[in-house]
């Protein structure tokens, strides 16, 4: 790892000022920024320490709204009691990331700066053509082992899945980011690649995020998180689905529903067409299962990956159906 | 790098406060947590496996909660109150339940993963998270054992749980 300077902010302004300077990254939790650091590919010349500001680590829930501190640790909006009864999808896709050790680190902000697991983007020294870590280098994992690779989202210039779990939950809800300045969707925050693979937020030098809101619904309140990997814990996704129901008063004719995608995608991805085909529609097995297929539409694999197109649909259908039962 | 605003890496002046101790360290800030308990203070008992966050046998406590001391920086946890293997057991050597269920259940092989699982226990129960068997493993797959050791590790927390509910 390359030395850097060590700065400690006290304030989100002083750390607005430091996070403009050229070079400097933001350090909250460090599991990103600290591995990638170590990996080479993080190269900061400046480190803002910004986990000692006071006042940035709250959470306010109501059945209304969840307002979460951006320096809020996972595993204590994980565990808190008002998240899991009006957020279930939340609580559920924060216990089943990562360790409990690194959900102590981890925070909600820093969370969604996560990166992504491509081991070609992690390994520099063995693979220098990364588009996402140097424009117009090329891609390595394209023509390369592709088991963990998207398959939604992808452009010829980056197939890197988007690894995380919580940002799944977030867009399902239309959570929003606070940036100061300005507040946006966390599902507009997350950038597909397209023939920009290098930016994958929309986040300006000198931005911080102070906190996620998320609004409350029927749906939010009646939701899940499932993930499918390849061991039972403490792995990334192969597929997952956030999903919320709400059900009309005759318990089976769906009135709201939002379905989102983990593992398949180069960002958080929300499965309209899946939600469109199913809203105003009984529940009914074949019909969950018909609908979950249209998330995979545009799809495109790259050989190993190709399981995925298969998988994803079968993880949404679970979810839903799980919700459906539980009426 | 631009050139006109240039802060050059400079050593720390750092005061930790490490199983009840303060100690005064100057390092550079790229020193994480795990390398200046090794290196500089020689509490060597916080093993470094993976030096990348994937393995647990870091595991240490900040203000009580269990975190890995590889992508932790030393700089960060100023102010902190850190607490490691080291300092588990009291001032007159009796060991923490934990420790004791561990060796009570021949819970490890080679003992290298070892720092990290009871760090890892100790804090597991202290969340609330040690239930059941499916919760301790959960909860406890932050640590891996090379040795496969995972039945014993489980049996030793379970063990180590019920008496600290009792």
């Amino acid at each position: 790892m390359r030395d850097f300077s060590y700065l400690r902010a006290d304030s989100v302004e002083a750390a607005r000022n430091a996070a403009a300077l050229p070079g400097a990254m933001l350090l909250a939790g460090g599991t990103t920024l600290i591995d990638l650091a170590k990996c080479g590919v993080a190269e900061p010349s400046t480190v803002i320490d910004i986990s000692h500001i006071e006042g940035l680590a709250a959470i306010d829930v109501t059945a209304d709204r969840a307002a979460i501190g951006a320096l809020a640790k996972m595993s204590h909006v994980a565990d808190n009691a008002e998240i899991k009864s009006y957020f279930p999808a939340v609580s559920e896709a924060l216990w089943q990331a990562a360790s409990a050790q690194l959900r102590n680190m981890a925070t909600i902000g820093g969370n969604l700066m996560q990166r992504t697991r491509c081991p070609y983007f992690r390994d520099p020294q063995n693979f220098p053509a990364c588009n996402k870590r140097a424009p117009g280098s090329g891609c390595s994992a394209i023509g390369g082992v592709t088991r963990g690779h998207a398959v939604l989202g992808v452009s010829e210039a980056c197939i890197a899945t988007y690894p995380g779990d919580l940002a799944v939950a977030l867009i399902a809800f239309d959570a929003e980011v606070d940036l100061g300045e300005r507040k946006l969707k966390v599902e507009d925050f997350f950038l597909a690649p397209g023939a920009t693979a290098e930016q994958e937020h929309d986040i300006r030098p000198g931005e911080v995020i102070t906190a996620i809101e998320i609004p409350g619904s029927a749906a939010a309140r009646r939701s899940t998180y499932i993930k499918v990997r390849d061991r039972q814990s403490y792995e990334f996704a192969a597929a997952s689905a956030a999903v919320g129901l709400e059900l009309e008063g005759d318990g089976r004719t769906v009135r709201d529903i939002r379905v989102a995608l983990g593992g398949v995608a180069t960002k958080p991805w929300r499965a309209r067409a899946v939600e469109d085909a199913l809203k105003g529609k009984a529940l009914d097995e074949e019909t969950v299962r018909k609908a979950s297929e249209l998330a995979m539409a545009g799809a495109v694999d790259h050989g190993a990956n190709h399981y995925k197109i298969a998988l994803a649909p079968r993880v949404i259908a679970r979810a839903i159906l799980k919700l459906g039962e539980t009426a | 790098m631009n050139d006109q605003v240039t802060i050059s890496p400079t050593t720390l002046s750092l005061h930790l406060t490490i199983n009840g101790r303060d100690h005064a360290l100057e390092i550079e800030p790229r020193v994480t947590l795990l390398d200046a308990l090794r290196d500089r203070l020689h509490l060597t008992g916080t093993k470094k496996g993976c030096d990348q966050g994937q393995c647990g046998a870091c595991t240490v406590h900040v203000d009580g909660e269990r975190v890995l001391a590889c992508l932790t920086l030393a700089a960060q946890v100023e102010g902190r109150t850190i607490t490691t293997i080291e300092g588990l057991a009291d001032e007159g050597g009796t060991l923490n339940a934990v420790q004791a269920a561990f060796l009570e259940q021949d819970a490890f092989q080679c003992g290298y993963c070892t720092p990290g699982q009871i760090m890892s226990a100790v804090a597991c129960i202290r969340e609330g998270h040690a239930g059941s068997d499916e919760e301790i493993r959960e909860y406890m797959a932050g640590n891996l054992c090379r040795c496969g050791a995972y039945p014993n590790i489980v049996a030793a927390v379970r063990q180590a749980a019920q008496e600290l509910r009792s």
